[in-house]
């Protein structure tokens, strides 16, 4: 039993925007794999919610708009972005990120909108949709408005959602995935149901003879307090044969980021681990991409 | 034969219908719920308390406080008791503390209609400290003038021990003069364990009612007759007035052989009037409330001739206590004697333990009992001696390993029968140990791979140590099944099973006609000190021998009278048969007979004790292969294999699966679990199972578990103890293995990926 | 406050009243009697409470019973077949020996009915992959997996003929 004032169940988007304006106090709950278990830690006990659970019909799903951007709706679980015809057909790093977030049960509840609502630098898939640049759609009161994925991120815990703000799309512009192959590395203590103790992906676009980096996006989780570019890192390799953008790209990568000391991880071992993994990351995306490497 | 056959358990089907009922399962509804504060500080006292609104919340029945308890100061840990006062176990807590000792002490509870409201009067409570310092490693907690933990112990030393063993041969007189003779190569070394946690998958709750004056607890835990005990001793009330009844658990490992929250409860039902209480521990709770695996650090130095014989040891071991004693100085005892007791030394040995009270949460019980800890110390060190002087690492152990016919010079335990050895050449010949120490030397790059090994002693229950007393308890029913009745616990191990395989043996009849009883009620089941220390299947398995013996008996005498002509009865294929092998009667119709005969009916039954005096050493060895990568710090397990000799196997098949659980165990003490605290406020700070770090199955390589079996002429069918020792030697077995493929040393666990990239920066690998 | 939640549950159609704040974890033990859903953290990190939700595997603890209106829950006790057989699934875990203490069998079982249902063969890495949200301390997962891939493979035979 969880200690909540009252429990809403939206009916629609916009019932959902109604419910929390008549109740500015409310929390929406959607897989409600954070919610409730903060509620049980008595961070939200005695809350009200109001449950978006049931919108899959307004806010599940993937689809392919016509100009050939991927749009994702919020409430599609983990294991929805993972077996996604149009996931892996156009970004399937985002969903092999995805799948890696907890454990099986919990992709199963655990919806992607709330990987970035959350606003945890740990969140599996945000590095993955910081590096695509994604944009997320949101709608309050006065309508939908677009947010780009690099102005979300306010802090810890915190993102660009006024109050009564829903998101109610995750938009991967063409531009952004097209000819690009990614890599994300979960590093962590387990191999399953555990957190990032960093996350990395790395996009890259090759030349055609596949020798050259033409273009790449490194993005980290767990390198800062919100997931974070890398692009000094990201100038650093353009350009580049593939080996030597290899090469550099750990030690270009640690002018961007700023980890901290928690009891889980020290910062010397997340700068380690950013040096180390981010060139492997690399590697494996332009493998992906049709690289020798 | 019934033992050796690998049956399927006799609980499995109840298992995975859902069937199976756990303590919760059987939770009448509507329920009290109970519910407890913990202190926000680790080391002090509570000054005052004001509870009055949180009596005031509607729904809420009773606050009860530290000031309300009765003043009665009782011991926690399984053992048996002892008559003896200075064998008595530690009896340092009350029900709730106004002294504070850990972070999250129990300082009051709340009995509410349910349980949103017990938290949220939980939060209503005000409370008002005295802070001391905090300390959690002994270091700080035996520094002058820091306070005593315990008024009891000033110096915050529970206790200390020094044993030397007599000096053989006129050479030295003492073991230090062996460690500083230029005759043999001196080595020492210093290797530390850290703070585990049981993570048995069912929390341990209970719920607590009165009846007849009297107080049922129905708990989960694997000692029933302790556990009712224990709560005589808390609430002042004779043992009589209590039953305890214990369902199927969700596993113990060590934890629930301690007495954890069922005083509290028992007291809350007398506090509201014999209402049903519920007390809940939640994950959380059962982290930093109830026991662990005690940190210990090791100091050793041994003193080796050039052949590779050990001449001398001297071990010294610090054991963190926490809080509260527990187990308290057994724990460190048997670590060190364990140490002691798996190599020979020539000469002598001294050792030393000591046990000090800290600010963690207690440690207690957990399976090994100690010897996990010195297995990581005597397996690294022998590994570390055998490297430096260029040894093989497997001849040096099996050279210096307890002897067949060995006697423990203290406690006369003696090794009845041993297989160490050819453990050894078993594990060896499955991972290829030549070819892949050949294969894996002198490695070069960022990922190594390594090949290493431990082994280990353990002994069998606790005598002389402590009592060793069990009694069983046969009915016949009327189609000549028979009803088994024990006191020994299963927790999970499979006892029920062995033990129905083994009246089966001792009677004469399949074990498909035993019917085991597995709840134990503390009003109806014989006594028996329950699941722990490998005990069972060793000193129940005695007592299930001999009153199967007296049982079958009976039936034969019966049917003796039946067939006063027949020679030589014997039990056949459920019947009554004669010398010839000649059917004469089935055992449901004698049973039927015995029931319902007008000229003599007698109900068979057969209950009887068995004290046993008696111990004997099983041994096994891992070994694994290992892959490292060196830049991220991780460590993988390629393959691993434990070999064990736990002489005769009752069952092959659970032998085995045991054999697999503490593996993963073992694989987890070595690689990532830890508990982890805030050092200035005490605090556990990963006490969940998203940060306490339990191997998932992707964390795992294949589990391989071999035996040699041996017939050990102490064992009851020539068993002997197999619970905990799958998980001793693992640890050390992957950092020998990492050793190898590195050339670094770790000598403190876990061998986390941080731990791991630290000692390769250290080592100049990284 | 009390809501009527209408929903199947092991082949059953189930109308009861259920407060708003229960996890369904609740709802199938307390009110439905359904206990081999078990409680071992209550966050979604042990897998003791696992149930299929519309066939899909979900941790019970960390799912409001509200959120189930309309949908098709099973558990263990719906496993047996008409006449009380157990299934392969809860075959396999018996022969395979892959229960010991038992607290996190039931769940466990759930996941395999999913993975045994999908109709696909998995390698040994994939199984592991598949049952990672279940923690076990007793059977280090061998006997698990070994009991999880022999229902796998048996019923991939009978699908075959």
């Amino acid at each position: 039993m969880y200690d909540i004032q009252s429990i809403y169940q939206a009916t629609s988007v916009d019932d959902a925007i109604r419910a929390l304006q008549a109740d500015p106090s409310a929390l929406v709950i959607a897989g409600g794999t954070d919610v409730l278990i903060k509620i049980r830690e008595g961070k939200l006990a005695g809350c009200s919610l109001v449950s978006i659970h049931n919108l899959t019909g307004e806010l599940s799903g993937v689809t392919l708009s016509p100009g050939g951007d991927v749009e994702i709706g919020p409430l599609t679980t983990f294991r929805g972005v993972t077996f996604s015809d149009v996931i892996r057909q156009t970004v399937p790093v985002l969903g092999e990120a995805a799948d890696m977030a907890g454990g099986p049960q919990l992709r199963a509840a655990g919806t992607i909108g709330g990987n970035v609502c959350n606003g945890i630098t740990s969140a599996d898939t945000a590095s993955t949709l910081v590096a695509l640049d994604a944009v997320l759609r949101v709608r309050g009161p006065k309508g939908e408005r677009d947010v780009p994925i690099s102005e979300w991120y306010q802090g810890v815990g915190r993102v660009a959602l006024a109050p009564y703000e829903l998101l109610v799309k995750i938009i991967i512009p063409r531009d952004n995935y097209a000819g690009y192959t990614g890599h994300y590395i979960k590093y962590a203590q387990r191999a399953a149901m555990d957190i990032a103790t960093l996350g990395v992906s790395c996009l890259v676009k090759l030349t055609d003879d596949k020798k050259t980096v033409d273009d790449a996006a490194l993005a980290f989780g767990v390198a800062g307090p919100v997931p974070m570019r890398a692009p000094s890192a990201e100038a650093a390799v353009r350009g580049l044969p593939i080996e030597e953008a290899i090469a550099v790209i750990g030690k270009a990568a640690l002018a961007d980021v700023n980890p901290r000391t928690s009891w889980r991880a020290s910062k010397e071992f997340r700068i380690q681990l950013i040096e180390e993994l981010s060139p492997r990351a690399l590697r494996e995306a332009a493998r992906k991409g049709g690289a020798d490497v | 034969m019934e033992v050796g056959r690998s049956i399927p358990r006799v609980d499995a089907a109840d298992k995975v219908t859902g069937r199976a009922k756990y303590t919760d399962d059987l939770c009448p509804h509507p329920v009290l719920e109970a519910a407890v504060l913990h202190s926000t500080i680790a080391n002090g006292w509570v000054k005052s308390m004001d509870i009055s609104e949180a009596q005031a919340l509607p729904g809420v029945v009773k606050v009860l406080t530290c000031f309300d308890v009765p003043d009665i100061q009782y011991p926690t840990p399984g053992h048996p008791w002892s008559v003896e006062a200075a064998h008595q176990d530690v009896a340092d807590r009350k029900l709730l503390n106004r002294r504070v000792r850990i972070y999250g002490d129990d300082i009051a509870a709340v009995v509410a209609e349910d349980l949103i409201t017990a938290h949220r009067a939980l939060k209503l409570i005000r409370v008002e400290y005295e802070e001391y310092p905090v300390a959690l490693e002994p270091e700080g907690a035996m520094a002058e003038g820091f306070p005593p933990i315990h008024e009891e112990h000033p110096d915050n030393v529970l206790a200390r021990m020094d044993l030397r063993t007599p000096i053989r041969g006129g050479e030295f007189e003492t073991v230090e003069d062996v460690l500083s003779s230029p005759k043999f190569r001196q080595f020492q070394g210093h290797y530390e364990t850290q703070q585990v946690q049981h993570c048995h998958i069912e929390n341990p709750v209970s719920f607590a009612y009165m009846e007849s004056g009297r107080i049922t607890v129905v708990t989960s835990t694997q000692i029933p007759h302790i556990v009712r005990r224990v709560i005589g001793q808390a609430l002042g009330i004779g043992w009589g007035s209590i039953r305890v009844v214990k369902p199927y658990i969700g596993g113990g490992f060590g934890n629930k052989q301690e007495v954890l929250y069922e005083p509290l409860n028992a007291w809350l039902t007398t506090q509201v009037g014999g209402r049903c209480v519920r007390l809940d521990v939640s994950r959380e709770e059962t982290f930093q409330n109830t026991r662990s695996r005690h940190p210990i650090s090791f100091d050793v130095a041994a003193a080796v001739d050039e052949d590779g014989t050990l001449m001398a040891r001297y071990c010294k071991a610090v054991s963190n206590q926490g809080g509260y004693a527990s187990h308290g100085n057994a724990i460190v005892a048997n670590a060190v004697t364990g140490y002691r007791q798996l190599y020979l030394d020539q000469i002598g040995h001294h050792a030393q333990a000591l046990t000090v009270y800290t600010n963690r949460p207690a440690p207690g019980a957990m399976r090994g009992y100690g010897i996990p800890q010195c297995n990581f110390a005597s397996e690294c060190f022998m590994e570390d001696i055998a490297r430096e002087m260029g040894l093989d690492p497997l001849e040096f152990r099996k050279k210096n390993a307890m002897p067949l016919g060995y006697v423990d010079p203290f406690n006369g335990i003696t090794c009845h029968s041993t297989a160490l050895r050819e453990c050894i050449d078993k594990g060896a010949a499955y991972i290829g140990w030549d070819e892949l120490r050949e294969k894996y030397k002198n490695q070069t790059g960022p990922v190594r791979r390594g090949v290493g090994m431990a082994c280990f002693s353990y002994k069998t229950g606790v005598y002389p140590i402590s009592l060793e007393t069990s009694s069983a308890r046969m009915v016949l029913n009327q189609d000549g099944t028979v009803q088994l009745h024990l006191g020994a616990t299963e927790i999970g191990q499979g006892g029920d099973t062995v033990f129905s395989q083994m009246a089966a043996q001792a009677i004469g009849i399949p074990t498909e006609d035993v019917h085991i009883i597995s709840f134990q009620d503390t009003d109806t089941a014989p006594f028996d000190t329950g699941a722990y220390a490998s005990r069972q299947t060793y000193v129940t398995g005695k007592a299930i021998k001999k009153v199967g013996e007296e049982f079958r008996a009976k039936l034969l005498s019966y049917a003796a009278e039946l067939f006063p002509d027949a020679d030589g009865l014997t039990i056949l294929h459920r019947h009554i048969a004669d010398g010839s092998g000649e059917k004469l009667i089935s055992l449901a119709d004698l049973a039927l007979n015995a029931f319902y005969s007008l000229e003599h009916s007698v109900h068979i039954t057969a209950e009887d004790t068995n004290h046993c005096k008696d111990n004997t050493f099983a041994f096994g060895c891992c070994f694994a292969e290992v892959e490292v990568d060196i830049p991220v710090g991780k460590i993988k397990v390629l393959r691993i294999v434990n070999v064990h000799d736990s002489g005769r196997l009752i069952n092959p098949q659970l032998a085995e699966a045991q054999v697999h659980g503490g593996m993963s165990m073992g694989l987890g003490y070595a690689l990532s679990e830890e508990m982890k605290f805030d050092p200035k406020t005490g605090r556990l700070l990963n006490g969940n199972l998203l940060d306490y770090k339990l191997p998932t199955a992707m964390d795992h390589p294949e589990l391989k578990a071999l035996f040699v079996e041996t017939v050990d002429p102490s064992g009851p069918f020539g068993n002997k103890a197999l619970g905990e020792p799958p998980a001793i030697p693992v640890a050390p077995a992957v950092r020998n293995a990492v050793l190898y493929a590195t050339g670094v040393a770790v000598n403190s666990l876990p061998m986390s990926p941080q731990h791991m990239v630290e000692e390769f920066q250290r080592g100049g690998l990284i | 406050m009390i809501e009527i939640l209408r929903c199947t549950v092991n082949n059953k159609p189930v109308e009861i009243g259920i407060d708003p704040r229960e996890s369904l974890a609740d709802t199938l033990r307390e009110r439905l009697g359904l206990t081999s859903v078990k409680k071992g953290c209550e966050v979604g990190e042990c897998g003791a409470c696992t149930v299929l939700v519309d066939g899909e595997a979900i941790d019970s603890c960390i799912y409001l019973s509200v959120w189930a209106q309309g949908k098709t829950i099973l558990t263990v006790e719906g496993l047996q077949d008409p006449d009380g057989g157990l299934s392969p699934i809860q075959r396999a875990f018996v022969e395979e020996a892959a229960v010991q203490c038992g607290f996190c069998t039931p769940g466990i079982i759930m996941s395999a009915v999913e993975i045994v249902g999908s109709g696909k063969q998995y390698t040994r890495d994939e199984l592991r992959k598949l049952i990672s949200g279940h923690l076990c301390r007793c059977t280090g997962y061998q006997n698990i997996l070994n009991a999880v891939e022999r229902a796998v493979n048996e019923a991939h035979k009978f699908v075959g003929k």
